[in-house]
């Protein structure tokens, strides 16, 4: 478990040397406490220190990055059961399964959709991170087969290689050398074997077992073997199950401190039918999948479960932002009329929907209060007249619309006056407190 | 090492609420655990879904769901009958909408009117809800619990500006009430306390913590729940262990993703299977976090929640 800075302290040497960078053994202690720097920079820290400070240093569920290069994602360092205590960390991997009985031309179709999954959703970009190639038909050409056309077409995507011959993956992975890519498919029966490959080819080392036990065990004889990284998959498929072990994984590594289990997990949850497999990807992101195999990348697919994933893993403590500027919603004319608010993702989400609703065409201005809510910026003295002028002024919108009229939110009913003193020959107009009575406002007008 | 799951029992309980009347009642909430969590509590209540309906046609209705109610959305009887008879709704939630003074304005009384017919015409149960107008809803809420008194079904919302009127309504004729306040779990604590102390009933009150969409505020939604619920469970507060109600329908089906065409957004693929899973997400998501009863619209959204639900019972 988690030790004190103070506790941490105990174990340094005390000599306030400044080598580590900090001022004291103290200051580097509290660093180390809150996992903003490793203790390898102290230079003489004893031996018995690094193995309790490791021991207890160590996140409690595992650190994994898979893939290399640009594209290379983070799994793993979770520290809360609930979002709502603290942020989640790594946000859940989404990856496609492509089975080596496909067709090539279904297989070809599921790696240019991988391609082109990327979308931008709140200036942030959101793909499908991954491909598990599935050796289906337990023949270990094959699998080569599929696992050379992805290396072609896909160079780049991190690789899951599912198998559970050890021969086979002793053939494909050598085409992912550098890539860090995930071997799955140890299980009891051929865990030497597979450790072995796993070690040789520098890969992450996917454990299967029936149940939370079994899995324990297995992780156990990967450590022994001399893997580190290591992800985990209960046998879960029924949403069930899935929720019953990621909680019980989830509070036994958090809560327990086991660690055995302080590991990634993995959940395949293709269906046949597609919904259904949305569905079940979705209860993955909210309780605790790191890695989803979907079955297919589609876009109506891909754009519900983006969305949920940034959703679930944004920081409760920071408040979501848009961009600062003037948008342009349904194709606005000069003398449709401009509104104005603040930068709150959930205020611009709330009043940009409206407003898109009501189909009257609508400059909306968002200006930047550090994501705070209207009345709270006002509070905060972040939406100001004078502020607020500033920002009209220097976004040129001016030049754009024929009526030098603003409209501002009923919150801010207050602000009309020394709005009409600060943006001079502007008309200031104040419109609906709430962002449902826009459409009626708009229309009315 | 014998490996023993870190199970964790709570102290607290959700109350158990039942709608409708003899064959076709329904229950929800009543649960000792989280969400689904059967493997160390009891979770035996399903969650209900009701399907929406409204006393006016569904105008506003994105086209993927408006569709599907062409036949009968011009009289909310025939809608509310197809609702139970060729969907199988176990429940029907009737929206006053046309009671809304920039939506048609329809009084009180044609408002009772029209939950007095589909009442008669339905045996499942009905959640009759407002425009949310606060000072029209007062009005209309109280009329049309008159209507249905003893009858078993549920009247919202009571929000903190109008729920002395509407909360006496639902007491006076023996119904339960859906509360709700916006997104923050002390002024949806604060608004139970204040019903309750008029002397309503806290095992009859729902909590409505105020429900988004998915992109549209899901995560607020779902950690004021989770919230909710932990101190519904840990701390054993009675005045937060009232089952929640999620108004998935109307907070999804008015957002860009379910409108946009793929012309207009060619990344976002189909739009009617980017819609329904739209809603139907949405669901499962809130379900997760705590909701027992969910207001939806698309019967293709509501079959696939159901399967979930089965799946995860």
């Amino acid at each position: 478990m988690a030790l004190t800075g103070v506790e941490i302290f105990k174990l340094l040497p005390k000599t306030n040397c400044k080598k580590c960078g900090f001022p004291t053994c103290l200051a580097f202690a509290m660093k180390l406490a809150q996992r903003q720097i490793e203790l390898d920079k102290c230079p003489d820290v004893s031996e018995e220190a690094k193995q309790t400070l490791g021991a207890a240093s160590a996140p409690p569920i595992r650190p994994i990055t898979m893939g290399a290069g640009d594209k290379a994602v983070k799994l793993g360092e979770e520290t809360v059961l609930f979002r709502h205590e603290k942020k989640f960390v790594n946000p859940c991997v989404l990856s496609v399964g492509i089975k080596d009985t496909e067709s090539p031309e279904s297989v070809s179709g599921k790696i240019e959709d991988i391609g082109k999954s990327e979308i931008d959703r709140v200036g942030q970009l959101l793909k499908i991170d991954a491909v598990a190639i599935i050796n289906d038909s337990n023949d270990a050409a094959k699998l080569e087969g599929l696992a050379k056309t992805v290396v072609e077409k896909a160079p780049d995507v991190p690789v899951i290689v599912c198998t559970e011959n050890p021969d086979a993956a002793k053939q494909v992975l050598p085409l992912f050398a550098g890539k860090r890519p995930v071997l799955y498919g140890a299980t009891d029966s051929n865990i030497d074997a597979m450790a072995a490959v796993a070690k040789e080819n520098n890969a992450i080392l996917g454990v299967r077992g029936d149940g939370l036990e079994a899995v324990s065990a297995l992780t156990e004889k990967a450590k022994g073997a001399g893997i580190e990284d290591i992800i985990i998959d209960t046998g879960a498929v029924k949403g069930k199950d899935i929720l019953e072990h990621n909680t019980f994984i989830r509070r036994a590594a958090i809560k327990k401190g086991n660690k055995e289990l302080g590991f990634p997990v993995i959940n395949f949850v293709q269906r046949e039918d597609p919904l259904q497999e949305v569905l079940i990807a979705g209860l993955g992101i909210a309780k605790y999948s790191s890695i989803v195999v979907l079955s297919s990348a589609e876009k109506w697919k891909n754009l519900n479960l983006f969305t949920l994933r940034q959703n679930i893993y944004t920081d409760p403590q920071v408040p979501m932002q848009v961009e600062q500027k003037v948008y342009e919603l349904s194709a606005p004319k000069p003398e449709s009329p401009l509104l104005i608010t603040t930068n709150f993702s959930l205020t611009y989400f709330i009043v940009a929907g409206e407003i898109e609703n009501s189909k009257v065409p609508t400059w909306l201005a968002i200006m930047d209060c550090e994501g705070l809510s209207v009345l709270t910026a006002w509070a905060a003295g972040k939406f100001t007249a004078g502020k607020i002028a500033e920002f009209i002024k220097e976004s040129g919108v001016e030049n754009k619309i024929a009526t030098k009229e603003l409209i501002i939110p009923g919150y801010v009913a207050i602000l009309s006056g020394a709005l009409e003193d600060k943006l001079e020959g502007w008309k200031i107009t104040v419109g609906p407190r709430e962002a449902n009575a826009l459409p009626a406002f708009l229309k009315s007008r | 090492m014998a490996f023993t799951a870190p199970k964790e029992t709570f102290s607290g309980k959700v109350y158990n609420v039942d709608i409708g009347l003899s064959d076709k009642i329904v229950n929800f909430g009543g649960a000792n655990t989280l969400s689904f969590h059967s493997f160390e509590g009891e979770y035996t209540n399903k969650p209900a879904i009701a399907y929406e309906i409204q006393d006016i046609p569904p105008d506003d209705w994105p086209e993927t769901v408006k569709s599907v109610y062409s036949s009968v959305g011009d009289d909310p009887v025939k809608w509310a009958k197809y609702c139970q008879d060729d969907l199988n709704a176990s429940a029907i939630a009737l929206r006053l909408s046309g009671t809304h003074p920039d939506n048609g304005d329809l009084s009180a009384d044609q408002a009772a009117e029209t939950v007095r017919k589909v009442f008669d015409n339905i045996n499942v149960p009905l959640i009759i809800l407002g425009s949310n107008h606060i000072e029209k809803d007062s009005e209309v809420l109280v009329k049309a619990a008159e209507v249905v008194k003893d009858k078993n079904c549920i009247l919202g919302k009571a929000q903190e500006t109008n729920f002395k009127t509407i909360a006496a309504a639902a007491m006076a004729n023996n119904l339960k009430l859906i509360a709700m306040s916006e997104l923050d779990i002390n002024l949806s604590k604060q608004l139970n306390i204040m019903i309750t102390q008029m002397g309503f009933d806290k095992e009859k009150l729902i909590i409505d913590p105020m429900c988004s969409a998915l992109g549209y505020g899901i995560e607020y939604t779902y950690s004021v729940m989770e919230r909710i619920r932990l101190a519904a469970l840990t701390q054993n507060d009675v005045t937060m262990q009232q089952p929640m109600y999620g108004d998935v329908g109307m907070y999804v089906w008015k957002i860009k993703e379910v409108q946009a065409g793929e012309d207009a957004e060619p990344d976002w693929g189909s739009i009617k299977e980017r819609s329904i899973s739209w809603e139907a997400l949405t669901a499962t998501t809130l379900l997760m976090s705590g909701t027992e009863l969910l207001v939806m619209r698309h019967p293709e959204a509501v079959k696939a929640v159901e399967s979930f639900v089965d799946e995860m019972m």
